[in-house]
């Protein structure tokens, strides 16, 4: 590969923030089409009931309302699917009922859809909406998934008896990891629950479809994070309608987090209504139904036993999980649980026998499926508590337990990579190399002194550590399909050099907050060796971008980033060929740096500009070659990429009134080689923010008839600017050996690591005072801090 | 979270607003950061919206004839940054400053919180402690009513619907010294717990408490600890063992009415020690 000119590794300032910093950004709901009208649903206030009667007729009336379609118009229509499919235990296919697009004979969750008003105005919409007169048979409820499978709890879904969608295990025979448990001189059990999160994206979901007549075509503007893999579902499993015959586009998108990865079902019905109504229609989410309606993240149920020699080395670990899936299959939901929770539980340590036993359960509740780090926080959460609270009981330092069991370092490329017990293998690693950075910025042996101090005058200090391990770069098409993914998972990146020699890029993953438009052009600016400001970053567009599957799962860089590169070496191979001609040379004698194509050892050379304009202007060129430079690549990775880190939290307790303040917090991350530091500082921030949030404030509230009681912003509490210390952000690069840039991912990493550790912070201040508590239930109230101490 | 449609008028004088507010189903428009909120939820659909935000008399802060007046249109920030509430009031100082966050605290305005009665505002407390006369006025004409008269229950005031709250008027006390202290709700940032004290030059103290019950009030069991007793540690902790008493303590998803009767006990602790 070329040279550089150092823009890879440069904290080049965001180029999209020119437009969101002065209000420039073009979001879905600021797209206003020629005809609009605008949708308002009508929605359940009941968590199940049966539907009777639907009496439109005063809402029909109304002035401006255009339309209005209940359960009955679209019954015949296929409901949204479920990409991911898992098997039962016993091999039977997982449970997958019906998503439709509106409710039909029956309300799931409260929130659900059961009619759609469509009106000239927004405000017309949703006057109509209020007039829809809708009888319900209130039906008992079930909101917890461990208590949903038991016998005689209401039943979700007909064809789910006990509510189950699946049973599942991964890791070593049962019967192996109870062996080896048995042999433990210590075993360390913990029953918690990884609560509900509602993923507050700032900008609600919007949605704006229209359908043009005289060409037979249909757009979808959509506030997501994946338009191709929207318009594929859309097209090809729920409308049933020609997928060259409609373009998506996911414009500015206000965040997403994992939420705005799934096909919804108002994106198929808003399609398909613009179709019957032949006018644009356009939702856009108010901030209640954000909290209703958007698939909600974890909801976890476990029980985690690890098992410990007498010198502290990790025999087996033992797992037993209900996830709560909620009322309908999400889009990605059933993997959440197994293949990216289950495939996880090796951590970063040698544990020898592992089985992990999981229960997807269907609920009355919103539909529960990736949040930021999706399953892996929900392992490292599990591991990372086991490890604190082992080292606890058994006496032993945290730190040392880990160094302990830490699998030793490995790089992938002179070492072969960590097969685990439960079905991957990491790329490459240096555990121990993060802790004890970790501990370095913590003064780890100082503030265990002033923590003792502390504790005698009266205050609690505490110190909590997570050392996690994520896959990521998502992912190897084989390997998930063989695991039930029912799609790929490569990526698109198109590279078109203009005859000026400015470049545009395409790449099917999708930005949404992440600084592709940055990143990306770093990376071709660095390889083509030409200004930053020539390279411009397209995304979003199905007619623009030949393909892709979005961005989730942090793969951007990793999968879409590399596929980018796959089309630079073509280009700079094509180049060199025109450039050879020109030079009169063999292409073999050319070498390409610092932006001009060279004869070696001499200095007859050309610029890459000039070879962009022959590319376009072929007068005199290479017999045989096509004129023009643009490639485009598919690229499948070889393997999950395995970022890893160390994550501590100090906290101090107020005694009087349980109440925390995080006092210190170091994010110490691996995300293998770094284009853009101050992006991934900016990603761990973030993730730490969010992943502090669950520790401490976050978290649905379902109350047993299966009402939301929280869902405003007065009561759901989102973290704030100051709850939280300055975050002290090292890292450590381990490059990934298998993608050309080296590259790991960070988008996870800052909510996968951060959780864990804050919780573990604030059992540690409470064994300090000599209050022995297992655990404290997310998010962790003052009050729960003052019970534990009244009572333990 | 769209309301229903409603009229809009804005009168310049409070002569005029309590006209447009006798007419039909009206309701005053002050900062609206709580009125806006529940008409975007349909949880209340006036059909017109009387906007007091242009009535010149309604905005200010004076002192005159032995009395600190706060007009009632003023804002939270205004409130914040008054030297003359800095010095007199202290305790009105560290309850604006803690309210909402900026745009609350620009847009919203001390008489429409008051109005408003939310149960965990802030305002209610430095207002009992400081004895505080609230001046309204209706088409009836006007009357002065004592704070310790003016909240009656959860949302509720003696306020009658036509009319409106005019100014707040607070007697000088020289040498009083005053705290306000809130355990705040996480998201909302509301009190839990707030409690106001104000230290009389003789050591007589006022005591409110705004959070803890359906309505705010003066705890007059821990206040009549201090009667001719030296402001020392056994005092304060008596004071703070007779606080709350009989009282009907709130209890919801943040806060249990017994951790809720916990902490109005060490706020008030803090309070009375921040003034020892």
């Amino acid at each position: 590969m070329s040279t550089t000119n150092g823009l890879i590794g440069k904290s080049v300032k965001r180029v999209e923030d020119n437009r969101f910093i002065t209000g420039k950004g073009n979001y879905t709901d600021d797209i206003i089409l020629p005809g609009q009208t605008y949708a308002a649903f009508v929605r359940t206030p009941y968590a199940h009931a049966k539907i009777g009667s639907i009496d439109t007729a005063a809402a029909l009336a109304m002035p401006g309302v255009v339309a209005i379609y209940t359960g009955a118009d679209v019954a015949a229509i296929n409901g949204v699917p479920c990409g991911w499919q898992v098997n039962f235990k016993n091999g039977d296919t997982m449970k997958e009922p019906k998503h439709p697009l509106l409710a039909v004979g029956k309300v799931r969750y409260t929130g659900e859809a059961v009619a759609i008003v469509i009106a000239g105005t927004r405000e017309q919409a949703c006057d109509a909406a209020e007039a829809v007169q809708v009888e319900y048979e209130e039906l008992p409820v079930v909101v917890n998934a461990a208590e949903a499978v038991k016998p005689g709890a209401p039943q979700v879904h007909d064809e789910a008896p006990n509510n189950m969608c699946y049973d599942w295990e991964l890791g070593n025979p049962k019967a192996e990891v109870d062996q080896a448990m048995a042999t433990a001189a210590h075993v360390t059990m913990l029953e918690f629950v990884n609560q509900r999160m509602i993923p507050n994206a700032i900008e609600p979901r919007s949605y704006n479809a229209s359908y043009d007549a005289a060409n037979g075509r249909y757009t979808l503007y959509t506030s997501t994070q994946n338009p191709h893999l929207i318009r594929l579902l859309m097209s090809a499993f729920v409308l049933g309608i020609p997928e060259h015959k409609v373009r998506v586009v996911g414009p500015d998108v206000g965040g997403g987090f994992g939420s705005k990865i799934f096909h919804y079902t108002e994106e198929a019905l808003l399609t398909w209504a613009s179709h019957k109504i032949n006018r644009p229609v356009k939702w856009t989410a108010d901030r209640r139904e954000s909290f209703l309606t958007d698939a909600h993240g974890r909801d976890h149920i476990t029980k985690a036993e690890m098992g410990f020699d007498k010198e502290g080395k990790a025999v087996a670990l033992r797992v037993k999980t209900f996830a709560n899936l909620g009322a309908y299959l999400s889009t990605f939901s059933t993997c959440v649980p197994t293949y990216l929770h289950g495939t996880l539980l090796q951590g970063l340590y040698t544990t020898p026998k592992i089985n992990v036993d999981v229960t997807a359960v269907f609920t009355n509740t919103t539909p529960v499926d990736a949040y930021r780090g999706a399953g892996r926080p929900e392992a490292t959460y599990l591991l990372e508590r086991l490890m604190d609270l082992a080292a606890h009981e058994m006496g032993i330092d945290p730190a040392a337990l880990r160094f302990k069991n830490f699998i030793p370092p490995f790089d992938g490329v002179n070492q072969p990579g960590y097969q685990t017990q439960v079905a991957l293998q990491y790329d490459s690693g240096n555990y121990e190399g993060v802790l004890k950075k970790g501990l370095e910025m913590l003064g780890y042996e100082d503030f265990r002194k002033r923590q003792k101090e502390a504790a005698q005058n009266g205050k609690l200090l505490g110190v909590g550590f997570s050392t996690y391990i994520e896959a990521c770069g998502i992912a190897p098409s084989a390997v998930v399909g063989a695991l039930g993914a029912r799609a790929g998972l490569y990526e698109v990146g198109q590279v078109r050099v203009q005859p000026t020699g400015k470049v545009s890029v395409f790449t099917g993953t999708h930005s949404h907050g992440q600084g592709h438009e940055t990143t990306f052009a770093q990376v071709v600016a660095d390889k083509l060796g030409i200004a930053f400001e020539d390279v411009e970053v397209i995304h979003g567009d199905s007619d623009s971008v030949a393909f892709g599957m979005g961005t989730c799962g942090s793969r951007s860089i990793a999968v879409g980033g590399s596929a980018i590169m796959k089309s630079v070496e073509k280009i700079i191979e094509k180049g060199k060929k025109i450039a050879a001609h020109k030079l009169e040379a063999n292409a073999e004698d050319l070498e390409f740096a610092g932006g001009r194509f060279t004869v070696k050892g001499t200095n007859k050379s050309v610029s890459f500009a000039d070879v962009a304009l022959t590319a376009y202007v072929p007068h005199v060129y290479p017999k045989d070659l096509e004129p023009g430079l643009d490639f485009s690549s598919f690229y499948d990775p070889a393997n999950f990429t395995y970022p890893f880190g160390c994550h501590i939290a100090v906290v101090e307790v107020d005694k009087e009134t349980g109440t925390l303040a995080l006092r210190r917090f170091i994010a110490v991350d691996d995300v293998g080689n770094v284009i853009n530091p101050m992006i991934v500082e900016g990603q761990i921030h973030g993730g730490v923010v969010q992943g502090v949030g669950q520790a401490l404030f976050e978290g649905a509230e379902y109350d047993e008839n299966g009402q939301l009681t929280n869902g405003t912003y007065m009561d759901y509490c989102m973290p704030r600017a100051d709850n939280l210390p300055m975050i002290e952000t090292a890292g450590q690069v381990t490059p990934c050996p298998h993608n050309p840039l080296g590259v790991k991912g960070a988008g996870e990493a800052g909510t996968i690591g951060s959780t864990p550790a804050v919780v573990n912070a604030v059992i540690d201040a409470l064994w300090s005072g000599g209050h022995i508590v297992k655990d404290l239930r997310m998010p962790i109230t003052s009050e729960k801090v003052w019970r534990a101490m009244q009572t333990a | 979270m769209i309301p229903t449609a409603f009229d809009y008028t804005k009168p310049a004088t409070v002569e005029e607003a309590i006209a447009a507010l006798s007419d039909g189903d009206s309701k005053l428009l002050a900062g609206g950061y709580s009125l806006i909120p529940a008409m975007k939820m349909r949880l209340t659909q006036p059909s017109k919206l009387v906007d007091i935000s242009g009535i010149p008399s309604l905005k200010g802060i004076k002192e005159e004839d032995g009395e600190i007046v706060i007009n009632a249109g003023t804002t939270h920030y205004e409130i914040l940054t008054n030297d003359l509430i800095k010095n007199r009031l202290p305790f009105f100082t560290q309850a604006a400053g803690i309210i909402g966050d900026v745009q609350v605290r620009n847009r919203g305005t001390i008489g429409g919180s008051l109005a408003h009665a939310d149960p965990a505002a802030d305002w209610p407390a430095p207002v009992l402690a400081a004895e505080a006369i609230i001046d309204v006025k209706g088409t009836g004409g006007g009357r002065s009513i004592p704070a310790t008269d003016f909240f009656t229950g959860l949302f509720s005031t003696q306020l009658l619907p036509d009319e409106i709250i005019v100014a707040i008027r607070i007697p000088v006390q020289e040498g009083a010294r005053s705290v306000y202290l809130s355990f705040e709700q996480p998201a909302s940032r509301f009190a839990i717990v707030g409690c106001a004290v104000l230290r009389k030059a003789d050591g007589r103290v006022n005591i409110a408490f705004t959070g803890v019950s359906e309505a705010p009030f003066r705890d007059r069991g821990a206040e009549a600890v201090f009667d001719g007793k030296s402001w020392d540690t056994a005092t304060i902790d008596t004071a703070v063992d007779a606080a709350i008493g009989e009282v009907d303590v709130l209890s919801d998803h943040f806060a249990s009415s017994e951790y809720r009767r916990h902490l109005a006990k060490v706020y008030l602790k803090r309070a009375l020690q921040a003034l020892a």
